[in-house]
């Protein structure tokens, strides 16, 4: 279980969250969204401790990420899995390399069960035999999908994503979000994305939470927040350009 | 905007904070956790077997013009049998580790920067992170212990090529008799020069790999943030190693001669 409660951050003089509070249950399929640059990424670093709360706390199972050290959080970082907005593959490393990162790390399985499990890995993300290439020999997608790929082979309980189809073409964005769907479904995982593409909010959430100028607008299910009337939320959600008078 | 200098102070004393923190960081994961082998034999190929080229041609170079200029100003008060001790002693406590350490700077400390910058900008460090992963002991510790094998023997090898130079430009081409030119050099040369070297590599070889990592680490974002932080970390190593330097000689001699 996350829980986010009553977060502050600003850089600067910007402040990008505004006393956020949110709590997320295990098993959950959650889209964050909002506008662009309102801080959805942000909070998404924040529950993963790569980002540091000004005021208020971070809670994964009870455990504040905000009073721990860097040292400390790395136990708690690996019930995560984390998809980059450019996926942030090794570039040094080849594909089985990347995917295998972290049980390499872990020393605790053998060179040919690392490859098997590298192998399921590519297999479940549609990209199997891609195991020497190099991360510039892949194209966008592809480098989303080993993404991926890295972060499910090691069985995390949550599962995070910033921006999964970004820059993506529509039918690799769709194979994208049928994936991340796939992967809540079949290895029950929690799973926070982070998005405004609302095409891809409806494929890969059951539940939708609106950030807005720094807090939690708006949080309910997929179909509540479709018929929602709030103009904030209708507008957004039905990409409408809010009036000159609006904005102002 | 342009900062005010108590700014600049300020920034300078964070950044020194920074730099004992990685220093402190990276022992601490010396003791806790057992460094990535294929990361540091990667290293190693890549500080001290690839830089050699450049680190031996440096002492080569030095060691000729030491000898050269040293000859014309003897010649003049018919020591030219000294010139071998002068380049000796030069090269083994002040000239060969301050000369490969900027050349280490240029070529080692840049690229550590960048690559580490350039991770930062697209978001591999926070990846690695992720991946239950410290910064520090998969990227730092490596690097840190490859440039501390690395330095001193790169700056043993700059040392006894620029001293064979040295005697084929002064015996070969300067006429100086070859067996006092040696004879003079082993007489003046202490091998407390030589340690002094040695011990002056291995602390400039600690400065340039935790100042390039803490560079890269700080990058700002963007291209600009790499390029920027690149060429910091080039300034801060060399004139680190510079000032440095000079404590150093005077501490070691005090500690060495008494």
């Amino acid at each position: 279980m996350i829980e986010v409660r009553d977060v502050h951050k600003s850089f600067g003089t910007q402040a990008v969250l505004r006393g956020t509070t949110l709590r997320i249950e295990k098993g959950e399929a959650v889209v964050i969204i909002g506008r662009s640059g309102g801080g959805k990424s942000i909070l998404l670093k924040h529950l993963i401790g790569l980002i540091r709360p000004d005021s208020g706390s971070v809670l994964v199972d009870g455990k504040d990420l905000a009073k721990m050290s860097e040292r400390d959080m790395l136990p708690v970082r690996r019930n995560f899995g984390m998809l980059f907005q450019m996926a942030a593959l090794f570039d040094s490393l080849n594909v089985l390399e990347n995917v295998g990162f972290v049980l390499r790390r872990e020393r605790k399985h053998t060179d040919a069960e690392i490859q098997r499990l590298v192998a399921e890995a590519l297999e479940m993300v549609e990209l199997p035999g891609t195991e020497k290439k190099m991360p510039a020999e892949l194209s966008g997608g592809m480098r989303k999908r080993v993404g991926l790929a890295r972060a499910i082979v090691y069985r995390p309980a949550i599962l995070l994503y910033d921006e999964p189809t970004t820059g993506l073409d529509p039918v690799a964005s769709a194979r994208i979000d049928r994936l991340i769907h796939r992967v809540w479904e079949e290895l029950k995982v929690t799973s926070i994305a982070v998005t405004h593409d609302m095409k891809s909010a409806r494929t890969i959430g059951r539940r939708i939470v609106m950030l807005h100028e720094g807090r939690i607008h708006a949080d309910d299910t997929m179909e509540n927040i479709f018929q929602s009337t709030d103009p904030i939320l209708h507008n957004f959600v039905n990409g409408i350009a809010a009036p000159r008078t609006e904005l102002a | 905007m342009q900062k005010l200098p108590i700014q600049r102070v300020r920034d300078a004393i964070e950044e020194l904070g920074e730099f004992v923190r990685l220093g402190v960081e990276t022992l601490g994961s010396l003791r806790f956790k057992r460094p990535s082998w294929r990361q540091f034999v990667d290293q190693l190929h890549f500080i001290g077997v690839k830089s050699q080229s450049v680190v031996l041609t440096t002492g080569a170079a030095t060691g000729m013009v030491l000898c050269a200029q040293t000859y014309f100003q003897f010649h003049k008060v018919k020591m030219d049998t000294a010139t071998g001790a002068v380049v000796s002693v030069g090269m083994c406590s002040e000239l060969g580790p301050v000369l490969a350490g900027l050349m280490l700077t240029g070529r080692v400390g840049a690229a550590m920067s960048a690559e580490l910058g350039t991770m930062k900008v697209t978001e591999q460090i926070d990846a690695l992170r992720t991946l239950a992963t410290h910064p520090v002991d998969y990227l730092v510790v490596p690097r840190v212990l490859a440039t501390i094998v690395s330095a001193p023997l790169l700056t043993a090898q700059s040392v006894v090529v620029g001293i064979l130079a040295s005697y084929m430009i002064g015996v070969h081409l300067l006429g100086i008799e070859g067996a006092y030119y040696l004879a003079n050099m082993r007489r003046y040369t202490d091998p407390v020069d030589v340690v002094t070297g040695l011990i002056k590599a291995v602390v400039f070889g600690i400065i340039i790999s935790l100042v390039s990592c803490l560079k890269g680490l700080r990058c700002p974002q963007g291209a600009e943030g790499v390029g920027r932080a690149t060429t910091e970390s080039v300034v801060a190593a060399s004139i680190s190693i510079l000032i440095v330097n000079f404590f150093l000689t005077l501490f070691l001699t005090r500690l060495f001669h008494g």
